[in-house]
Order: structure tokens, then C-alpha cells, then sequence
């Protein structure tokens, strides 16, 4: 199986839900060298991700190199319900992505 | 550093959209990522990042908007930071980290059903002023706050 490429967690409150997700991804600037052979990384990281609350878009959130390895985000969304579903999806700048689908707990 | 490579490319990326993906041939292809800034977040000054994601470089300091960091970061690399504020109508979320190379972090287009609110993780290269900027009713707020790192996390 291939390696988790994320975790969402989705918890209710009284009229709003908090997603928490972990996207797991190496996110090389392109700016650091390899301590072993000194060479460039090449640039490899999350750019966009957005989510969804029942199919409708609720944000984009757009990322450059400066976000930590392995992202961690939190949002918040109005009027999500326990039961309701949430999806995250994230696409990087080689055109990898990945996508997953969690219910409001 | 080679001075005139770096200001071509520099002056590539105001130039043109077109340019920029002619110059850096490593792109993925644009159509896929359409909607994602590049020339934003490839932009190595912190006015000219905002100004092309939000129009403008100038907001209204103010004391709506909560930016939470740690005043000392230990590891540059994990550099937790939340965002929460009380303005209504956001349009957009953004954190720039003044001292990076890429000072443009994480700009996040909120729906009308978003909260207000974006936590997050980033790197800073070494001590830095972080702002949060908030784009709503068409108008920028943004908060300052400056975080020591003992440690820095954009190094090799």
C-alpha cells in the first residue's frame, strides 16, 4: 500500500467544525543542498490545497516553500454539522496530489 | 552569486506570466495550476509578493486581527503559527515571513462559510517579523509580530 498521503480529523461544535489535517510531504524549497553529495533538492512542495464541506468549496489555501515539512493546517468551517462530509485535497508543483474524505464527528 | 542571472530573472517574473514559465523550465504545466500565484510566491521581496496577491502593499495595522507565534522559535523549521480575527467579509488569509528568501508563506481564499481562522506551520531561515495580512470588503488589515529564531530552518 502506498504511504498515507494525509490525515483529516473533523470535529463538531455548536454550529461550526474544526478540520484538522496533516498532509505528508517532504516540501524541499529547491534553495537547500543535499548534505551528502552537496547537490540542489529540487524543489518539491504542496501549492494548493483546498476543501470542500459536502462538495461546495469552502477555501483554497495556496502555499509557497515556506511551509513547514509535513503541513499542518486548521480551519474552520461554518455550519458543518456532525455527519456531514469534508474532503481535502492537495496538488504539488510536480503535479502530484492526493485526496481524502473524512465525516464530521 | 551571479548577479545578472539573478536580476534577469528577476525582471522575467515582472514582466510577464509568460515569462516566468519560459524562464524556469522545471515548471509543471501552468494549466494545471492556473489559479496558484507563482509569481507571488516566487517573488523574493515582501511588497512586491503582497502587491501582486493583493493589489496592494500598503494595509491598516490593526489589533482585529490575532497572529499567534512563539516569541522564540527553537527549531526555524516548525514554526507554529496561528492566524484568528474578528473582521468580517474575509476574502483571504495571508502570512508573509519578512526574512526569507520567499517571504510569501500561505495565503488561504476563504468562502463565505470559512472561519476566520488559519493555523499552520512554517519555516523561517532566521529571525524574523512575521505579518499576517487579511484581505476583506475589498480592504487590507494586516498585524506584525517578530519572532527570534535560535535555530534556522531554511539552511542546509
Amino acid at each position: 500500500m502506498a504511504k498515507k498521503k494525509l490525515k483529516v480529523r473533523a470535529s463538531g461544535k455548536k454550529g461550526y467544525a474544526v478540520i484538522k489535517a496533516i498532509l505528508f510531504h517532504p516540501m524541499d524549497t529547491g534553495l537547500r543542498k543535499s548534505k551528502e553529495t552537496g547537490e540542489i533538492i529540487p524543489a518539491h512542495y504542496i501549492q494548493e490545497v483546498t476543501v470542500k464541506h459536502q462538495d461546495a468549496e469552502v477555501m483554497t489555501i495556496n502555499m509557497g516553500i515556506a511551509v513547514s515539512k509535513n503541513p499542518y493546517l486548521s480551519v474552520e468551517i461554518d455550519g458543518a454539522a456532525k455527519g456531514d462530509k469534508i474532503s481535502i485535497a492537495w496538488l504539488d508543483n510536480l503535479g502530484e496530489s492526493a485526496a481524502t474524505e473524512v465525516t464530521v464527528s | 552569486m551571479n548577479n545578472q542571472r539573478r536580476s534577469f530573472l528577476r525582471k522575467s517574473m515582472a514582466s510577464s506570466l509568460v515569462a516566468v514559465s519560459v524562464a524556469s523550465g522545471l515548471l509543471t504545466p501552468s494549466h494545471v495550476l492556473a489559479a496558484w500565484p507563482k509569481a507571488a510566491f516566487d517573488s523574493t521581496k515582501v511588497d512586491d509578493a503582497m502587491k501582486m496577491l493583493l493589489g496592494s502593499e500598503k494595509f491598516e495595522e490593526t489589533n482585529q486581527i490575532k497572529l499567534r507565534t512563539p516569541d522564540i522559535a527553537e527549531n526555524g523549521s516548525v514554526v507554529p503559527v496561528t492566524v484568528k480575527t474578528k473582521i468580517t467579509g474575509v476574502e483571504t488569509i495571508s502570512v508573509f515571513a519578512l526574512e526569507n528568501a520567499r517571504p510569501l508563506a500561505i495565503s488561504a481564499e476563504m468562502s463565505a462559510t470559512a472561519r476566520p481562522v488559519l493555523a499552520t506551520r512554517i519555516k523561517l531561515g532566521k529571525t524574523s517579523k512575521v505579518v499576517a495580512v487579511v484581505r476583506a470588503n475589498g480592504k487590507l488589515y494586516g498585524t506584525t509580530k517578530t519572532v527570534k529564531v535560535t535555530l534556522g530552518g531554511c539552511g542546509g
